[in-house]
This record gives C-alpha cells, sequence and structure tokens, in this order.
C-alpha cells in the first residue's frame, strides 16, 4: 500500500487546518448538486416571467404603491422588476428562502452525515457559520436572479426609460437601475430574518419538511397578527413589515425611517435565532445516522 | 488544556464514561485504555451501548457524566483538534448521496486540511472503489459505502482508527476482505478500535478486548488472560441423558451443568468429573462420549454477558483459543 495507511508518526507541529470559507465552499457546492436549490431559483425566475407575459394581455390599472408601478409598466421596462419585488417580497422569496435554509442542517441529520463531517479536523462552529452564510448567500442568489430576469424582461419588451417615484417626481432611467438595486438588497435585510428563523427550525427539529413548513408558518403567523384589527400597535414590530422597508426608497427624497427601523426589528429576531440555533448545534448530541 | 499533544497518551481512555437518556443508562460508568498498536476488540451484544460509547469518545455525544480521551485530549474540551491522527466511523459511514464517491472524499479531504487530497487516489485503489468513484453514492451498495468509509478514514492518515462493525451487512467475501484490511492496516501500525458483536471477528483479528453488556464493561485485558480465567469444560453424552442430567447437577464439584447440542455441557476439576463418571456407571447410565473442551470465547461471552449461548451461536462454529 502507497502513503495512505501509513501512520502519521508525528503530526506537523503546525498542521494547516481548514478555514471557515474553505466549508462554506463546499456548502455551496453541496448546495448546486440539490434539486431544491434549482425549484427556488426556477420559481424566482418564473414570476417575473409569467408577470411580464401577462401585462402584454391586459390593462394596467391598480391602487396603492403596487397600482402605481403597475401603471407605468408599459411606459418603462424598469417598473417590471418593482412590481414583481412588491408581489413576490410577501411570500415567495421568503419561501424561496426557507426552502434551503430550513434544509440546509436538518438534511445533514436525515442523511446521517453530520457524524461524517463533524468528525473530521473542522470544529461544529466553523461548520454552523458556513451553513449560515450559504443559506444567506442562496436568498441573496434568489432576490438577485428574480430581479434580474424582471429587468432583463421589462427592459427588452418595454425600453429603459426613467420613472416616477412615489413622490411623484421623475427618476431618470440609470437612477431607477441603481435604486432597484438597492431595494433588492435591502430587502436582504428581512430575509436574513427568515434565514435565521429557518436555521433555527432545521436545527431543533432535525426535520427539513418541518423546519421549511415551520418558517413559512412563522411567516404567515406575523402576517396575520399584522391584519388583525386592533394589534395594529404590533405592526412595527412584526418582521413581515419589514418586508417592504426596501419601499423607501421609492420616495424621493428616499425616506430611510422604514429602513433603519428595519435593520434593528430584524436584528431582534435574527439575532436570537442565530444564537439559540448556534448553541444548540454546539452541544446537541450527534446520535443519528 | 495546552494545544501541545501530550505524545506517549494512549490513543483512547474512557474514564467512567457514562451516558443516561431519561431512566435508561446506555453506557454505565465505562472505563477502558486502548494501547498503541493494539488491535482493540469493543465487543458486545447489540444495543449494549458499543456506538453510543464510541459516540461519546469521538465527540459526538455529550457523556451524561466521566469523559473520554484521545492521544490525552477531551473531544468535549478540544473539539475537532482532539481528533487530529483519528478517524474512523460509528453505525454505517454516511455520505452525500447525490455526490461521486470522489466527490464525497474531496469535500472531506477540505475538511480535513492537510495533504488529505493528495491520498484520494490511493485510498480509492486501496478500498478498490476506483473505478466506481465517477458514479454518486447514492447508488453505492452497502459493502461499497462500507468501504468507500474505510477510505474516507484512511485519508486522515491516521493513528487511530475506530471501526464499528465494519463487516455488518458484508457477504463472505466483503467480510475477509474487510478483517484482511483491518489486519494489514494494524500491520502498518495503526491502532484499531474495533467495534463488533461478532466473536469470529474480534478472535480473528483482536488481541485486548472489552466486552460490554447493558452499557457495562464485564471483562478489559487480553483475550489470552479471558480464556485462561475461562477455566475448562466438559461435553458429555450417555445413552439417557436426563438421568445423567440429574445426576451431574447434584454431583459436587460439578457446575454449570446444561443441556447443549444433543448432550450435556459441564465444568468442573479432573477428580470430580471422574467421580461423576463412576457415578453415572454406579446408576446404570452409560457414558459414550466425555470430553474435556477448552472453553470457547464464545462460551466465556455468553457467561460473561449472561445471555443463552443456544441463541446466537448455534450455527455458529467458534473454534476454541488454543
Amino acid at each position: 500500500m502507497s502513503a495512505a495507511g501509513a501512520p502519521a508518526a508525528a503530526l506537523p507541529a503546525h498542521r494547516r487546518r481548514p478555514s471557515t470559507a474553505t466549508v462554506y465552499a463546499w456548502e455551496l457546492r453541496k448546495l448546486a448538486r440539490q434539486k431544491r436549490a434549482y425549484v427556488g431559483f426556477f420559481l424566482a425566475a418564473l414570476v417575473p416571467v409569467i408577470f411580464v407575459v401577462s401585462q402584454g394581455i391586459r390593462g394596467h390599472h391598480g391602487h396603492g404603491q403596487a397600482g402605481l408601478f403597475l401603471a407605468q409598466v408599459t411606459q418603462s421596462g424598469l417598473a417590471t422588476p418593482v412590481v414583481t419585488l412588491i408581489f413576490m417580497s410577501l411570500f415567495l422569496l421568503p419561501l424561496i428562502a426557507a426552502l434551503v435554509a430550513g434544509d440546509i442542517v436538518a438534511a445533514e441529520d436525515g442523511n446521517g452525515t453530520l457524524k461524517t463531517i463533524l468528525t473530521r479536523s473542522v470544529d461544529r462552529g466553523q461548520i454552523f457559520a458556513a451553513k449560515v452564510l450559504a443559506a444567506a448567500t442562496y436568498a441573496a442568489l434568489a432576490v438577485f436572479l428574480a430581479a434580474l430576469v424582471a429587468t432583463l424582461a421589462g427592459v427588452i419588451i418595454w425600453g429603459f426609460h426613467p420613472l416616477t417615484s412615489l413622490s411623484g417626481t421623475v427618476v431618470s432611467a440609470p437612477k431607477s437601475l441603481a435604486l432597484i438595486a438597492a431595494a433588492n438588497a435591502f430587502y436582504l435585510i428581512p430575509l436574513f430574518a427568515v434565514v435565521s428563523i429557518g436555521i433555527l427550525l432545521s436545527t431543533v427539529s432535525r426535520n427539513s419538511a418541518g423546519a421549511v413548513v415551520g418558517t413559512l408558518g412563522v411567516t404567515l403567523v406575523l402576517a396575520i397578527v399584522g391584519s388583525i384589527p386592533g394589534l395594529g400597535g404590533l405592526r412595527p414590530y412584526l418582521l413581515t413589515t419589514q418586508y417592504s422597508a426596501w419601499q423607501g426608497l421609492l420616495h424621493t427624497p428616499t425616506d430611510w425611517t422604514p429602513i433603519v427601523e428595519s435593520v434593528w426589528v430584524c436584528a431582534l429576531y435574527a439575532v436570537p435565532c442565530l444564537l439559540a440555533a448556534y448553541l444548540v448545534f454546539l452541544r446537541r448530541d450527534v446520535a443519528g445516522g | 488544556m495546552g494545544s501541545e499533544r501530550a505524545d506517549g497518551a494512549p490513543p483512547v481512555r474512557a474514564f467512567s464514561l457514562s451516558k443516561r437518556y431519561g431512566d435508561v443508562l446506555a453506557v454505565d460508568a465505562v472505563d477502558l485504555t486502548v494501547q498503541a498498536g493494539d488491535i482493540y476488540g469493543f465487543l458486545g451484544p447489540n444495543g449494549a451501548g458499543k456506538t453510543t460509547t464510541l459516540r461519546m469518545m469521538l465527540g459526538l455525544i455529550t457523556p451524561t457524566a466521566g469523559h473520554a480521551e484521545l492521544f490525552g485530549r477531551d473531544p468535549m474540551r478540544e473539539g475537532a483538534r482532539a481528533l487530529d491522527g483519528v478517524a474512523g466511523f460509528v453505525e454505517a459511514p454516511r455520505f452525500y448521496p447525490y455526490l461521486t464517491g470522489r466527490r464525497n472524499l474531496e469535500m472531506l479531504a477540505a475538511l480535513d486540511g492537510g495533504d488529505a487530497a493528495e491520498r484520494i487516489d490511493s485510498v480509492l485503489e486501496l478500498v478498490e472503489l476506483a473505478p466506481r468513484a465517477v458514479h454518486r453514492v447514492g447508488g453505492y451498495s452497502h459493502g461499497m459505502r462500507q468501504r468507500l468509509g474505510i477510505a474516507a478514514a484512511l485519508l486522515r492518515a491516521p493513528r487511530l482508527l475506530v471501526l464499528d462493525e465494519p463487516a455488518t451487512g458484508l457477504d463472505p467475501a466483503g467480510m475477509r476482505d474487510m478483517r484482511e484490511l483491518v489486519r494489514r492496516l494494524a500491520g502498518e501500525g495503526i491502532t484499531v478500535l474495533l467495534s463488533s458483536h461478532q466473536l469470529p471477528e474480534v478472535q480473528e483479528l483482536c488481541d485486548r478486548v472489552a466486552i460490554v453488556n447493558r452499557g457495562r464493561v464485564v471483562y478489559e485485558g487480553a483475550l489470552t488472560e479471558l480464556r485462561r480465567r475461562g477455566g475448562a469444560g466438559y461435553r458429555l453424552r450417555t445413552d439417557d441423558d436426563d438421568a445423567a442430567l440429574e445426576l451431574a447437577a447434584a454431583a459436587p464439584g460439578i457446575e454449570d451443568v446444561r443441556a447443549s447440542d444433543g448432550g450435556i455441557a459441564l465444568s468442573g476439576q479432573e477428580q470430580a468429573i471422574a467421580r461423576l463418571s463412576v457415578a453415572l456407571g454406579r446408576s446404570g447410565v452409560a457414558i459414550l462420549e466425555l470430553t474435556p473442551e477448552l472453553a470457547t470465547l464464545e462460551q466465556l461471552f455468553f457467561r460473561l454477558t449472561g445471555e443463552e449461548s443456544s441463541d446466537a451461536g448455534a450455527g455458529d462454529e467458534v473454534a476454541a483459543l488454543r
């Protein structure tokens, strides 16, 4: 036999230990080999396409913030990503984020592979951090994929023209594009809170389907709470309220209040969830598989 | 604890390792020491707590009490660092079914750091999986997964190899290959901790054993010492076994009398056996066979674990250790 089985008589004094970045890269590679990742991407790309197609065959009218941009859809292709983000931000994108976040720890329980990776040369904390980063990366990719598809489809069909903001001012096309990119980036704040809830449920429940559905359940319950008359006082503190915080960017000048609020409100959800998940992951017995 | 490796510390030491699940004490104050160079058998019936003990040793499960050290390092306190030089698997080795065999090893090598990745080709060759390494693990047979498990362990160039029932579920040829491989690795100086419920496997491979039953270590030491302690047994066949059984049970100095395999098994000193033969003749019971038998490991095992040997051992011819 070759050197493979030869005992390391003396280990090098400074054995090169794997970095968390290495573990993270492999978490992404594993995601890239899983069907659910593509199901999420497919859904993220599908809605903008459906929207663009449907707008070709219907009149444009509506109400509220979505309505204002719906009315502009055929005047500027840049209205499309705004409208699709308004629609997708409430349920579909949290679902896509939950699809991976709820699975990323629990799947290893189901496969019995947690014991496989925990008996190598990386610490539990490194694995946990890599998983959180991978789930967040996936959510961000899904958001920007949807935005990219919507922007391209919109611009190809309706052109690269200025938009009218919620304040009634005309915003140049390049500036609108920058605002759209920023809007999607700010939407990631509440979405990362969703990811954190998904990771916690994934770690605690050890059941992928349960964690995914549970994460959506939390979003749904919060949405219902927000719509119950008399509970309006709670609204600013609900995660679901933060799903639309990015719309502060649609005002001129930008209304930063909802965005700043969303940062700390989302932290109130994300930090305890991640901390609890981390502690559970660090101490839990890996008895399955 | 410092980062320096306590050289000279034994590969495995367990100090009163215990694990309680609710009312069940799955592992009860297990103490054991695996010395460098041992092929150490961790033997016990299914459900005796072997796997739970191994999981605690590898830091996968937190002990309720006690602790374990690998080369002097406690995995509960030092995490992955305590696993330097240690590799293996508990229960069946598990891999990502959607990745190929090679891809799985590449990932594990990345998590090992060092020069593990350079060993991928050679370990695949060693376990004879090289041609199948391009296929997804999801399509592998049980035996192939076991072999990939060994390959994954050897990526770490371990000084201690922990193998939990490595031959379970393999066909006879696979079992033989697995034992051959373990022997070969041990021959290269790797300490092996081998858990098994199969006596022939342990008897064939191991020099030292811990026998566990219901979470407790009932024997720890050399196999030869265990056999020596066991003493000699006799096998008796007569033309009237019922009467012989009764006489033997009542005879002074005769112990462990029981019907066994178309005859009677008993034990005692030579003088007592001689007196018994005379007593049988006087009572008109003719002796067809009275032969001394060295205790087999199997008998000792069942004596220690308090199980009935006719249950599991019947078809399993276990040679006495000579």
